[in-house]
């Protein structure tokens, strides 16, 4: 089963954790056959968010949402359930700093 | 045999093995709703057939074979019809190892991975508790609605919000791994607890206790403590009975509420007590102590006393300090504070009591007021009592407890 693991993390500490310790961190789950892909993102000032409505599209900056937190980047895993899946998502660094969220994948019905 | 007996019969295996046939079935099918389902459908079978064919040598396992067998047998049927629909294959029906639920020990497992997957952390805290009460205990959603003063349909809600996690989000159905125990255990003892204080001093309403859900929690803190006796299972099951066992001594036939000092003793539970007593013990001697069992010894001391002035405080304000390292809480503060004033005298128990009101935390917290009052009260400052025991009034819900307070408040 995949699970998506969200990183967020409050503007001021998205640099506090070192890449390299990222990297690893993705790396050592490379190696025990979990993980599908990652990758860290820019700040949120450089996000659009895009809806259609009524068959128009509309692009706002940034998220629609005012949090704190902002999404700073995500790994998708491959977890036999839950408990493994929260398990590697505790071991993502920025756990230590913001959150992790985990979101089981859904399979189209098409 | 008749068919009056037959029905008594089966009533009788559903009270006593319900929830150990769904926790099986729920292992072997994989899904609440289905092995919930399932087993209904056997219990119905039972009384069909048992009156014609006797009863099975072990009615446990012929109801959890026939509900395995109905259930596959639906999910083919259904299958079937769906294909239909979509031209899909037939499903693939879980396969198992035909023995595996005969045993003691395994069907031990199932019910503590019912236990743990119920109150698993991924759950919302009010789910846990409705999940729990229904699955392991089995009331009806009815029942738990009524005993949380919670509109049905909202803990019917949650109850399907749950279950629909535990499927999407695949929480496992299994014990925890013993790294993870720790952890997982302790958010089981929070949901027994919580059940247990629901029912000794309900958060609103008029009646202050509802036994019930005590009991209930007791029976669950038993059966934890036979399929897993860790030290603090048994620590909080000793906390709960020496709890339980001053029920009848703390409240009037009216539903006053009478303090601890001013209980009967006579009154006290003493089979409980005992039982408590010995559990406590068992914790302490594993010196693998925790709060739990760190409470348990606190109502240990005051079930030991023959009178309220034979209390041994200074054991109690040392039980106080252990529990306070482990757990720097302001309300485990407030309640070494209030042994301390026992044991040292008023004054000294206030100024800790100022302290901790001081601190801002428990500033909406009636029994801090309360506390405030009584030292008050005792070192003849009347005008500081009142102020007090208005404002443990002010933000008092429960009627029993206003009335205690208004008592008080006439006394001064």
């Amino acid at each position: 089963m995949k699970y998506l693991c969200l990183v967020y993390l409050e503007e001021g500490k998205l640099r506090v954790i070192a890449d390299s310790e990222c990297a690893a961190s993705g790396q050592r789950l490379r190696d025990n056959g979990m993980l599908v892909a990652a990758e860290a993102l820019q700040p949120i000032d450089t996000a659009t968010t895009v809806r259609v409505r009524n068959g128009k599209v509309s692009v706002t900056d940034g998220p629609f949402a005012e949090t704190k937190e902002q999404l700073a980047g995500f790994y998708l895993i491959e977890a036999r359930d839950l408990d493994e899946a929260i398990q590697a998502a505790s071991k993502i660094p920025p756990a230590r700093e913001g959150s992790v969220e985990v979101r089981p994948v859904r399979t189209l019905d098409a | 045999m008749s068919a009056i007996d037959v029905n008594e019969a089966v009533n009788a295996v559903y009270l006593s093995d319900s929830r150990r046939v769904l926790a099986t079935l729920i292992r072997l099918l994989g899904d609440f709703d289905v092995a919930e389902e399932a087993m209904h459908d056997a219990f119905r079978a039972a009384l069909e057939q048992w009156p014609r064919e006797g009863l099975p040598v072990n009615p446990r396992a012929w109801l959890v074979s026939t509900a395995r067998f109905k259930a596959i047998d639906g999910l083919r049927r259904r299958s079937r019809f769906d294909s239909l629909d979509n031209g899909e294959g037939p499903i693939d029906v879980p396969v198992v190892d035909e023995q595996a639920w005969a045993d003691e020990e395994s069907v031990a497992d199932d019910q503590l991975r019912l236990i743990f997957t119920c109150c698993h952390p991924a759950l919302a805290s009010d789910a846990q508790i409705a999940l729990t009460l229904r699955e392991v205990c089995g009331l009806k959603t009815e029942e738990i609605a009524r005993a949380f003063l919670t509109p049905a349909p909202t803990l019917a809600q949650r109850i399907v919000r749950a279950k629909g996690k535990i499927r999407t989000a695949r929480i496992p159905y299994r014990v925890p791994a013993q790294s993870e125990l720790p952890e997982r255990l302790d958010a089981v003892l929070r949901v027994i607890y919580l059940v247990f204080n629901e029912g000794y001093a309900a958060s609103s309403g008029t009646s202050l206790t509802r036994h019930d859900l005590s009991g209930e929690a007791i029976r669950l803190g038993r059966l934890l403590v036979n399929l897993l006796p860790e030290p603090e299972a048994i620590g909080l099951l000793a906390l709960m009975l020496l709890q339980e066992s001053r029920r009848t001594a703390r409240t009037t036939a009216s539903g006053d509420v009478i303090l601890l000092e001013d209980q009967d003793r006579s009154l006290w539970d003493r089979a409980m007590i005992e039982e408590g007593l010995r559990l406590v013990g068992q914790s302490l001697a594993s010196r693998r102590v925790g709060a739990y069992t760190v409470q348990a010894a606190i109502a240990a001391v005051h079930a030991e006393a023959p009178t309220a002035a034979a209390t041994d405080w200074s054991e109690i304000v040392g039980l106080y300090d252990v529990l306070y390292a482990a757990e720097p809480s302001p309300v485990i503060a407030l309640n070494r504070a209030v042994a301390v004033a026992m044991r040292d005298g008023p004054a000294a128990g206030l100024a800790l009591v100022d302290e901790i009101l001081n601190g801002g935390e428990l500033a909406e917290y009636r029994p801090a007021h309360a506390a405030r009052a009584e030292l008050c009260r005792r070192l003849g400052r009347t005008n500081e009592a009142r102020a007090s025991y208005q404002r443990a009034l002010a933000l008092t819900t429960l009627e029993p407890e206003r009335r205690f307070f208004e008592r008080r408040l006439g006394a001064l």
